[in-house]
């Protein structure tokens, strides 16, 4: 690789030796798949394709995806501390790569829109031959993805997606789901709401205009008018919308002492910087405090809206303050690398890797139907959730689900959550078919 | 009752940061006949540098705290910014919180600097070539500051809040006589609002009432035969660039505490601006300042949930249903000219 | 020959030679090689190529021919792309209907569009055309959920009637035509090349040709003669009696009809629909791809199209460990050097090198690549070409 003859001069020659010496090179026409499923790896090593936001809104959190990725790869290959592997409860994992081969990894950019993570995606599969893709920082490209990869015949690892759409209506043989979804947030929320602020409440929601805000704000609802709570109003704000105040300035107006804000991203950011403007958390409504609550919370939002995530209670997968085993290995494993501990859109894309590595190495193949098989219905533990289950029926990982209050005295810029209460899997656990949509049978490809 | 009269209010401060955009773009275009679509890039590089000006004040030295620990259970180092260390804590503390305000001093010559040095460097040589030409390099230029500014400070959004002084909102409805919280409305909107005023007041005084303003209006009109009297009319309107540029930028300044900046605001509000101006007509200053109010203050009143319930989406789309009923209406805006970018 | 005089046809044989042959030319780098990231001959960038040419060349027959430019073309892409998935889902997954009814639907909605917006001219009907874009994108990411999918988009799946199709056991339903899947392909190895060719890109490739052939036709019409005329001078049109609005309309559902055959041509190749693509940076896309390529020309707007989506696919896919790589060769410090330059403009930076390489072309090549391309040309008349020219390698029809 020394001489690089770029030019189309240079290249057309080469071209034409090899052309010529085609014809006693072992020539021949290959069709797809006479392995028996897409991408079999050949030789030493294996290719898995990392997908993940790296320009647009998200860029930041999926700077953070790779970088977990970055950091699986090597405990596969047996570098660094091995992290997790240490306190994964299973032992399959050898740190000598996936069933031998060594971990080699494609990165592309989702840019989160679906058009071009599945552009991304698919010349991760037909060019660099990768045999699963993982990553990805909203449910829109996660149900996209994980489409294309039920078609293309290779396993999918949702990344950060928080809709129940993607292991619910739009769930694929092909696609598994680590991170939890509305339903979970909206039921480990409700009874730490009901301790903190009573019954007897008035809920305004702000609810973001497509699909992850209608069953974030469902799951919300229904759980909290079940403890008694009364919903005043749901307003459907423009995704694109900025500035939140013409939404915000009508809430005490209407009664309501808690507003919740079924948003994501820089939505959640603007609408609680808006929120807290208006000195809402400062008023006095029907004789009790007014109070703010975000569902889905991420340490990367918090640091953007700053001082004003301060006391306000919302759900998040997973935190680096946990103290178990788990969590303390992966913190100090990703803290000693980057020099700042891992986000929760971190800890979903490692925990990932490695559980997709580890059902490789269980199923003794890497065809998607045999991991498929070796991860529905995998108990395991050690990995910073508790003891996790892989449901079968809609791929769907339940586990605790961690209720988050911003800190009201951070001692750091990444101290910004306190966890509150690890509401137990049994409370969060719902029945597979309620959401719909049909998992299919499994795609090995070609 | 109070729902309109907030809404009204929601109107105005969501105008002001249009009209103040839209004034700068009308500026440009008006007087040197560019379609700047970097101007977006200007406002969120304002933002930028209230950004910039409160990392620079507190800018801190390590300290180890070895009662506390870190992350990874190491001692933990709190930073201490040197401002505590030259004035006290107390002095240094207040210094750090009025950093948007102070950021004002800051941008202004950064601002006019950028502009004149984007005009002389590059738009310039655009004068003369088709629009589609200016669209597409100004376009290109926008990218290029977005992922600068992207490289050095992330894409997350960066909190720069407004001095605690500030903090809180103004009951108005008991002003008027309403229950207490019914008209509420945060103090820095309402100082967001009265800046944005002052800027486009100063921004029609001089050109209305100063020697060198009567004579880029004239350059405006026709500006060969400024030219031909003898008057260099290029470094006149080079500085207005700069003025333009410095207007978007502290549009972007006052904006931080509204919103979290972060670097792709500019291009959010790119489009919205372009509407507005054309809206307004294209090339006219009022113009611009009128459509800027008027579509904020619509686009408020679609996002009442009484208006909603009928119209569910309406607030997805009311700016471009505006916008089209007003060009189909009034073919050149609220106050086009003739003529102007009609070919 | 087919109604074309000599050079038209010289330029369409060309253009239907080398996108029969990019599987090659687009490959030139063998596999292993440290280069293979530069390969861009796979299925999905070739579709996207072809696909993004026919959007492109519609588009310049409406900003190329008339002047008027459109800032909301994406939608009728949208539109093309919902109505083709829909009829995956209803009727048949043979791509033959999809396709059919996309071109009929975006005809139909740009005829709307246009019969509103043509009455404004200049930004006026710039603005005009991306309000309607921007309502099309906002309402299907929103309250239009039940129809388009909203955020999630809309794919195929086992459940849907299809009621033409016989009925699909276990796996998802692929996109064919009459059987033939427009997935599958057949990989050529020869040495240490291989060369797919991909039935899907055949069948958008065909397509394009034939696009392009009737916008050839189309420029050397009558008809595209006119649209000209509104370019340079409506008014003298106006004074000569005739009426320029008919001729602009019919231009803009042409081109709107293009756009729907690349709506509808995308989901064939990739059985999915979102509605960001209506986005305004969508229909900003085109824009750029027809001034970046040569506006006016017939060849520019494909190469335009060719040169984004190419810096999109590749450089977004160079990561820090491939830099490491290439510049293995270099001592520790110079290599950490070399990579912290190049860094910067590579993976999560494309945009940056994709903002600078708009300035530098406009800057520098006021008409775009061709105008490059003719320079190039030009020098190569004047003496012998030398070894150091560009390659082809960013578009499939150089």
């Amino acid at each position: 690789m020394s001489k690089m003859n770029l030019t189309r001069r240079g290249v057309i020659q080469t071209g034409a030796v090899a052309g010529a010496a085609g014809l006693t090179l072992p020539t021949y026409l290959r069709a797809d798949g006479h392995s028996g499923f897409t991408n079999a790896p050949e030789g030493s090593s294996v290719t898995l394709g990392f997908n993940v936001p790296q320009t647009g809104p998200y860029a930041d959190e999926g700077a953070d995806e790779l970088r977990a990725y970055e950091l699986a790869v090597e405990h596969l290959n047996g570098g660094g501390d091995g992290g997790l592997m240490n306190t994964f409860s299973s032992k399959a994992l050898q740190g000598n790569g996936i069933l031998g081969k060594k971990v080699e990894y494609v990165t592309g950019d989702t840019q989160t829109k679906s058009d071009a993570a599945r552009a991304s995606a698919r010349s991760m599969i037909e060019k660099d031959g990768a045999v699963m893709i993982t990553g990805g920082s909203s449910s829109g490209v996660a149900v996209a993805v994980q489409a294309l990869c039920q078609e293309a015949g290779v396993i999918f690892m949702a990344g950060l997606t928080h809709s129940n759409d993607t292991t619910g209506k739009d769930k694929k043989a092909n696609g598994f789901r680590h991170f939890f979804n509305s339903y979970m947030s909206g039921a480990a929320l409700a009874p730490i709401l009901a301790n903190n602020y009573g019954t007897d409440r008035k809920a305004y929601h702000l609810t973001a205009d497509y699909n992850w805000g209608y069953t974030t704000e469902e799951a919300v609802r229904t759980s909290t008018e079940a403890m008694g709570w009364e919903t005043v109003a749901a307003v459907k704000t423009p995704l694109t919308q900025t500035d939140f105040s013409s939404y915000i300035a009508p809430v005490l107006q209407s009664g309501a002492d808690v507003l919740v804000l079924n948003h994501y991203g820089g939505n959640m950011v603007n609408s609680l910087t808006n929120a807290v403007q208006f000195g809402l958390r400062d008023k006095q409504v029907n004789g009790k405090n007014f109070e703010i609550v975000v569902p889905l919370y991420s340490r990367l939002m918090a640091k953007g809206a700053g001082a004003n995530v301060k006391g306000i209670f919302g759900s998040t997968n997973w935190h680096w303050s946990l103290q178990d085993e788990g969590s303390k290995a992966f913190v100090q494993s990703f803290g000693t690398k980057y020099g700042f501990p891992p986000s929760q859109a971190a800890h979903t894309c490692y925990v990932q890797a490695l559980l997709y590595a580890d059902a490789v190495e269980r199923a003794g193949s890497f065809n998607p139907c045999a991991v498929g098989e070796a991860l529905e219905d995998f108990e395991f533990d050690g990995m910073g959730n508790g003891p996790t289950l892989y449901r079968g029926e809609d791929h769907q990982c339940f586990k605790d689900v961690l209720v988050v209050k911003g800190k009201e005295n951070p001692t750091s810029e990444f101290d910004l959550l306190e966890i509150v209460e690890v509401t137990p899997t049994s409370q969060v656990t719902y029945d597979a078919s309620i959401f719909g949509g049909e998992l299919g049978a499994c795609n090995p490809g070609a | 009752m109070e729902a309109i009269i907030l809404q009204v209010l929601n109107g105005l401060d969501k105008g002001s940061a249009y009209a103040l955009i839209a004034l700068g773009l009308t500026l440009i275009f008006g007087t040197l006949g560019v379609v700047n679509f970097a101007h977006g890039a200007l406002f969120m590089i304002g933002a930028f540098c209230a950004v910039t000006l409160s990392r620079i004040i507190s800018l801190s030295h390590e300290v180890v705290d070895e009662t506390q620990t870190d992350f990874l259970g190491n001692p933990l180092k709190v930073e201490v910014p040197y401002v505590y260390d030259w004035f006290g804590q107390a002095a240094g503390d207040t210094i750090i919180d009025w950093a948007v305000p102070l950021s004002i001093i800051f941008a202004i010559p950064v601002m006019v600097a950028i502009g004149v040095l984007m005009e002389r460097g590059l738009i310039k040589h655009f004068y003369k070539r088709p629009h589609a030409d200016q669209i597409l390099v100004t376009f290109g230029l926008a990218i290029v500051l977005q992922e600068i500014i992207k490289y050095y400070y992330g894409a997350n959004p960066i909190p720069t809040p407004a001095p605690s002084a500030f903090v809180g909102s103004f009951d108005f409805g008991i002003m008027l006589g309403f229950e207490p919280n019914q008209i509420i409305y945060p103090y820095w909107r309402i100082i967001y609002f009265g800046f944005a005023a002052i800027i486009i007041g100063a921004v029609f005084a001089f050109l209305q009432f100063t020697t060198f303003g009567m004579v880029v209006r004239a350059g405006m009109a026709d500006r060969e035969t400024v030219q031909l009297l003898g008057i260099n009319i290029d470094r006149r309107f080079t500085l207005m660039f700069g003025i333009a540029a410095a207007v978007a930028g502290l549009a972007g300044v006052m904006y931080t505490p509204i919103n979290s900046p972060n670097y792709h605001m500019g291009m959010d509000f790119l489009v919205l601006s372009f509407v507005v101006v054309v809206v307004g007509g294209m090339g006219s200053l009022p113009g611009a300042v009128a459509a800027g109010f008027l579509l904020g203050i619509l686009e408020s009143f679609a996002s009442m949930r009484e208006v909603l319930n009928v119209l569910p989406g309406l607030n997805q789309i009311i700016i471009y249903l505006v916008a089209i009923i007003i060009l189909l209406t009034r073919p050149r805006g609220l106050m086009g000219r003739k003529g102007v970018m009609e070919d | 020959m087919f109604g074309l005089e000599a050079k038209d046809f010289r330029l369409l044989l060309l253009v239907a030679l080398l996108t029969m042959a990019a599987p090659f030319i687009l490959n030139p780098f063998p596999v292993d090689s440290g280069m293979a990231q530069f390969n861009a001959g796979y299925p999905d960038l070739m579709q996207r190529f072809v696909i993004f040419g026919i959007f492109a060349i519609g588009f310049n027959i409406l900003f190329g021919l008339t002047g008027y430019l459109s800032f909301g073309h994406a939608a009728f892409l949208g539109v093309g792309s919902y109505a083709a998935m829909w009829m995956m889902k209803l009727l048949t997954m043979n791509v033959i209907p999809g396709i059919l009814v996309s071109v009929v639907v975006a005809g139909i909605f740009s005829l709307a569009v246009g019969w509103i917006s043509l009455r404004r001219s200049g930004i006026y009907f710039s603005i005009l055309t991306l309000a309607f874009a921007q309502m099309s994108y906002s309402l299907a990411y929103s309250v239009l959920t039940p129809i388009t999918g909203g955020e999630t988009g809309l794919q195929p799946k086992v459940t849907d009637p299809r009621i033409l199709d016989a009925a699909l056991t276990g796996n998802a339903p692929k996109a064919n035509l009459f059987g033939l899947e427009m997935g599958s392909s057949t990989d050529l190895v020869m040495g240490g090349w291989v060369f797919t060719f991909n039935v899907g890109y055949y069948v958008a490739a065909v397509v394009m040709i034939f696009a392009f052939y009737m916008s050839i036709r189309i420029f050397r019409s009558p008809f595209g003669m006119m649209l000209r005329a509104v370019k340079s001078n409506q008014q003298r049109l106006n004074y000569t009696g005739l009426n320029a609005k008919p001729y602009t309309l019919a231009a803009f559902v042409i081109s709107g009809m293009y756009a729907g055959l690349a709506g509808g041509l995308m989901v064939a190749m990739d059985t999915q629909v979102g509605a960001e693509r209506m986005f305004w940076t969508a229909s900003g896309e085109v824009v750029l791809m027809s001034i970046l390529g040569g506006v006016g020309t017939l060849i520019g707007p494909v190469l335009g199209a060719g040169a984004i989506k190419y810096m999109e696919n590749i450089l977004s896919k160079i990561n820090k460990d491939i830099l490491y790589e290439w510049f293995a060769f270099l001592p520790d410090g110079l290599q950490d050097f070399v990579i912290t330059l190049v860094y910067p403009f590579i993976g999560k930076g494309w945009h940056l090198t994709l903002g600078l390489i708009f300035m530098a072309v406009v800057i520098f090549l006021p008409g775009g690549l061709v105008e490059g391309g003719q320079r190039i040309a030009a020098m190569f008349k004047r003496k012998k070409p030398s070894d150091n020219t560009p390659d082809g390698k960013t578009t499939p029809a150089e």
